[in-house]
Formats: structure tokens, sequence, C-alpha cells
């Protein structure tokens, strides 16, 4: 056992805690700043000296995002096409990773590096040839040309991110299934579905955060106001208000809502779909 | 089994897989390769997108952005970007990592912190935009806190004068960024035996020694791992610097990406822009190879 008590020792912890202070700072004061702009005024924001806590506390902001139709259909059609993403992400993800977990064949390999490298595909290459796609067959500015294109890039997380966890689980539960005779699909509803739960609350998470926080595609695909997802919505509020700070706060803090949540009540799967990309 | 049914089984098990990965499969040949091979074909037509039927431009589009000054400032700006954000979300999140793993400080205390070092990282890159425009405001509380500090004697323009811009976007992606670093490490470092560090105390080793010659070599894989993806991702960032500068000002935050996207949708020539695509795209594979082959060496 280490010795405390020496004055030496004293001091690091003492300079570690304060470290960690300055961390805290570093990590949390600019999110701090958002939340608590987002309860001024547009004047008491610009005050001088600043006030650290809103001087005169106002929902005014919030009223506004709320009250505008315009702006609460962003929020519509970011939950909608990253719900819609979702499902279809984690159903055939969960398909292929299945293929993945339980089969040996022929290319298994090449495909699954095949699949790791499309990770790092840059997006903005994609976005060129996806903008012809879009503009030929005439689904510019729908909903189906966003979650077709988010489709393709959650894709490939959400089957690696499966497949890691399949491989978890015992091979005894399915294989009991076929020597009963039921085929690889019934094993797949029966048996495997049930026990992966985790799993699946893993992928739609990641999944659903890929969607929320696209920029680059929303910008280029989607046109009319309507059609416009959360990011977009903040980046016009920046435009046509002439810097209604408070409001562009308070729709970030209500932008983040979704990403808080999930992270508050589900850290635990949070984390596995966060670095799920970058561990194996 | 009769043998007629067991061959029938085989072949089930042999089609199986296919079936059940053919849907993905799908979905990435024709959204995911087929796009790709058509940028490629793109950056070799006159008016690309934009006509029916484009005429073949040899090279004219590579030579086109080669002989662009800008072409080789945003390479050097997103080299510069990209290798700040990778050296500080590496080093930031190396000191967070360890800080939270000392067992000086209480757990209690150790889970509210990990908790909220993580917290850049719940955010959008539109939002985390946003907010370092407000902080960075000429008349913002970065600027009114360091000119009572005597720091700095006048407001700076962080973001619209081209000397502090490239650096502005640098760090506030410097901010966004580390907790990848900082939750893989700290899980790595709870994977360290802890023999290791008994042994070393045993014989004396001091603290930096035991950092030097344990800790750093066992975290070695995933800090390269993560050093790669980092610097791949970090590389295609768009929505941060789109929001802060736009590129601007006079292109000295131009990034690759920006460059691409301003070229295809701002000139709208799409033929250029499709070259410019497939020479990120070349980066990437270029990296992304390197990072496939250390994975399987690994």
């Amino acid at each position: 056992m280490r010795k405390r008590h020496t004055p030496k020792d004293r001091l690091i912890t003492v300079a570690l805690h304060v470290a960690l202070a300055a961390g805290l700072f570093f990590a949390a004061f600019p999110i701090y700043w958002m939340l608590s702009s987002s309860f001024k005024s547009n004047t008491e924001i610009f005050a001088l000296p600043p006030t650290v806590l809103p001087k005169a506390f106002t929902l005014e902001a919030y009223a506004a995002i709320l009250g505008d139709p315009v702006k609460l259909r962003f929020f519509f059609n970011s939950y909608f096409v990253a719900g819609a993403v979702t499902v279809l992400t984690v159903l055939i993800a969960l398909l292929a990773a299945y293929g993945f977990s339980r089969f040996n064949f022929r290319g298994k390999g090449s495909l699954n590096t095949l699949i790791i490298s499309t990770q790092t595909i840059p997006p903005i290459t994609l976005l060129i040839p996806f903008f012809g796609l879009v503009v030929s067959y005439g689904i510019f500015d729908t909903y189906v040309a966003l979650i077709l294109t988010y489709l393709v890039f959650t894709l490939p997380y959400a089957i690696l991110l499966m497949t890691g966890y399949l491989n978890t689980l015992p091979r005894d539960l399915d294989e009991a299934v076929a020597v009963d005779g039921g085929s690889s699909w019934t094993a797949l509803w029966r048996v495997i579905v049930p026990i992966s739960l985790p799993g699946i609350v893993a992928t739609s998470v990641y999944t659903f955060l890929l969607c929320w926080n696209e920029f680059l595609f929303a910008l280029t695909l989607t046109k009319s106001t309507s059609m416009r997802t959360v990011p977009i919505g903040i980046q016009l509020l920046m435009g046509q208000h002439a810097f209604e700070w408070n409001q562009m706060m308070a729709m970030s803090v209500l932008g983040s809502l979704p990403l808080l949540l999930i992270y508050l009540v589900a850290q635990r799967f949070f984390l596995a779909g966060m670095t799920a990309g970058s561990v194996k | 089994m009769p043998r007629q049914k067991r061959s029938r089984h085989r072949l089930k098990r042999a089609v199986a897989p296919y079936l059940y990965l053919s849907p993905s499969l799908l979905i990435i040949g024709l959204l995911m390769l087929l796009p790709m091979v058509t940028v490629i074909g793109y950056s070799f037509q006159n008016s690309a997108v934009l006509r029916r039927d484009p005429s073949f431009a040899g090279l004219k589009h590579y030579q086109a952005i080669f002989n662009d000054p800008v072409f080789w400032a945003s390479l050097w700006h997103t080299l510069y970007f990209t290798c700040m954000s990778v050296v500080f979300h590496m080093t930031i999140g190396m000191v967070f990592a360890l800080m939270l793993n000392s067992d000086r400080i209480n757990p209690t205390l150790r889970n509210v912190l990990r908790v909220l070092y993580i917290l850049p990282w719940l955010f959008t890159a539109v939002i985390i935009a946003v907010i370092w425009r407000l902080l960075l405001e000429p008349n913002g509380v970065v600027n009114s806190v360091l000119m009572q500090m005597g720091i700095i004697g006048s407001k700076v323009e962080w973001f619209s004068s081209p000397e502090t811009a490239l650096h502005a976007v640098t760090f506030a992606n410097i901010w966004a960024g580390y907790p990848l670093f900082m939750v893989s490490l700290l899980a790595g470092l709870q994977g360290i035996p802890k023999d290791f560090y008994e042994a070393a105390d045993i014989d004396g080793a001091k603290a930096y020694q035991k950092l030097i010659f344990i800790t750093i070599p066992q975290l070695m894989p995933i800090i390269i791992s993560i050093s790669l993806l980092d610097f791949i991702w970090t590389m295609q960032v768009f929505p941060l610097i789109w929001i802060t500068t736009g590129g601007g000002p006079i292109y000295s935050t131009e990034v690759l990406s920006t460059y691409t996207y301003k070229l295809a949708f701002s000139s709208y020539n799409l033929s250029q822009a499709s070259a410019s695509a497939v020479v990120i795209l070349l980066i990437s594979l270029g990296l992304t190879l390197f990072y496939i082959r250390y994975q399987k060496a690994r």
C-alpha cells in the first residue's frame, strides 16, 4: 500500500483536484454559456461585464421557438427522418450481422474489410453523385432522399456494432433450434433477437444520433423550409434573424435534448455506440 | 437424417449467409460503391450532371485543380487543422483519462466528472459552431474576460480576421473532439493488469517511469488506431467550418471539403468539384488502407 500522509503526497492530491477543476471549466463552460444565454434577453447576452447567471431570467426565446410552426417542423423532420432510418438500419444490419456472426462462407473476410473501410469514405465525395442521382430520380427535396442517404452512412457502423454484439452470445442456443429441425431464420427471431436487445438498443441509439447530427446532405438534398432538419434550421436562423442569439441558443438546447436524454438515461448504450467505430 | 434431407440442409446453410447479407450488400453496392465510380466518371466529363451528354474532358479538371492556388491553400489548411486537432485530442484525452483514473479522487466525484468531461461530444457540429460563435463574438464573453485580464488590448475578431480564423476553428474542433480519445483511453487504462504496476513498485519505479514504461506502451494500440480514425474523420470536417467562417475570410479557413462544396454548389462546376472529391477520396483511401493493415497486424 502506498503511503498517503506525507506533505508531498497531499500536495499532489491538491494539485490533481485543481487540474480537475480546470478541466471541468474547459469542458463545460461553453455548454453552460449556451444554456444560460438561452434564458437571457438578447441585450443581456452582450452585457458588460458578462452576467454568469441570467439577471432577468426569461423564457421568451423558448416561447419564440416553440410558438413558431416553421421551427417546430424542423424538429418534426429531424425526428421523423432519424426514426425511420433507425428502424430500417437496425433491421437490415441485424440480418447482416447474423450472417457474419453465425455462418462461415466464402468472401467473409473481404466483405468484412469492405464494410470497415466504407466507414471512412468522405461524405463530400458521395455528395456530388448523390445530388446527381437524387435530381435524376425526381426525389430532390423529399424525405426519401434523406432516408436513403442516411441509410448508407449508418449501415456500416450498425453492422459492425451488431456483429460485435452477436459474437458475444453463446452459440448453443441457436444450435439447439437447429437440432430441433428449426431453420436459421427461426433461430434468429425466436432466440437471437430476444437476447440481443441491449445490442439492438445500442445500435439504435447510435444510428439515431448519426442521423440527428447530419448536416451536409440535409443542406444539399433539401431546399424548401418545410423539408429542413434541425441543424439546417439553426443555420437558417442565424442568417434570417440578424443574430437573435438567445433564440439560436434556445434552439441549440432543444436540438441537443435527444442526445442529452439518451446519454443520461442510457450512458452504457451510448458509449458502446460512440466507440463502436473505433474499437473492434 | 436421410441423406437427401441432410444435403438439402447443407445447401440451405451455404446459401443462407448470402441471403442475410443481401439487403446490406445491395444498399452498399448501389448507394456507396456505384456512386464512387460515378464521381470518378464525372471528374473526366465536361459539365457533369448538368448536361445529358457530357463530353470527355480527360485530365482537364484535375489540371485545373492542381493549378488553383486556393486548392493548395485548402490542402494546407486541412493538414494544419487535422494535425493540430489529432495531437491535441490525444493529449487532452490522455491527460483527462489519467486524471480520472487516479486513485486519489473519490469514486463519486470521478463518475460525475467523467459524465461532464464527455459533454462536448454530445453536441452536433452545427451547435458547437454556434456556441463558439457566441463565445468568440467581438463583443462576446471571451474577449471581455481577456481584456479585463489585460491579455488582449482590443477586441479580437477571432473568426473574421485572417490571422486568427484558422486557429479559432481549430480550437473549437479540439474542444469538440477530445472525448473520443478520453473514453477509449480510459477503457484501455482499466484493462492494464495491476500486477505490472505492483511489480514496478517493488522495483522502486517513480510515477513518471511507470507512465513511460508501462502505461503508454500498453495504450499504444488504442492511441494509434484512434489517431488514424480521428485523422480520417477530422480531414472530412465540414459543418463546423461552414457555419463558423464559411471558409473565409479571404480563404483563410478554406479546407478541402468547403473548397469542394463551393465548387459544386456555389459555382456549379460539378466536374471540377468531382475531381477535387476524388482527390479527397484517394487521400482517405490511402489512410484507410493503412488503418486496416494496422488492425489486421494487431
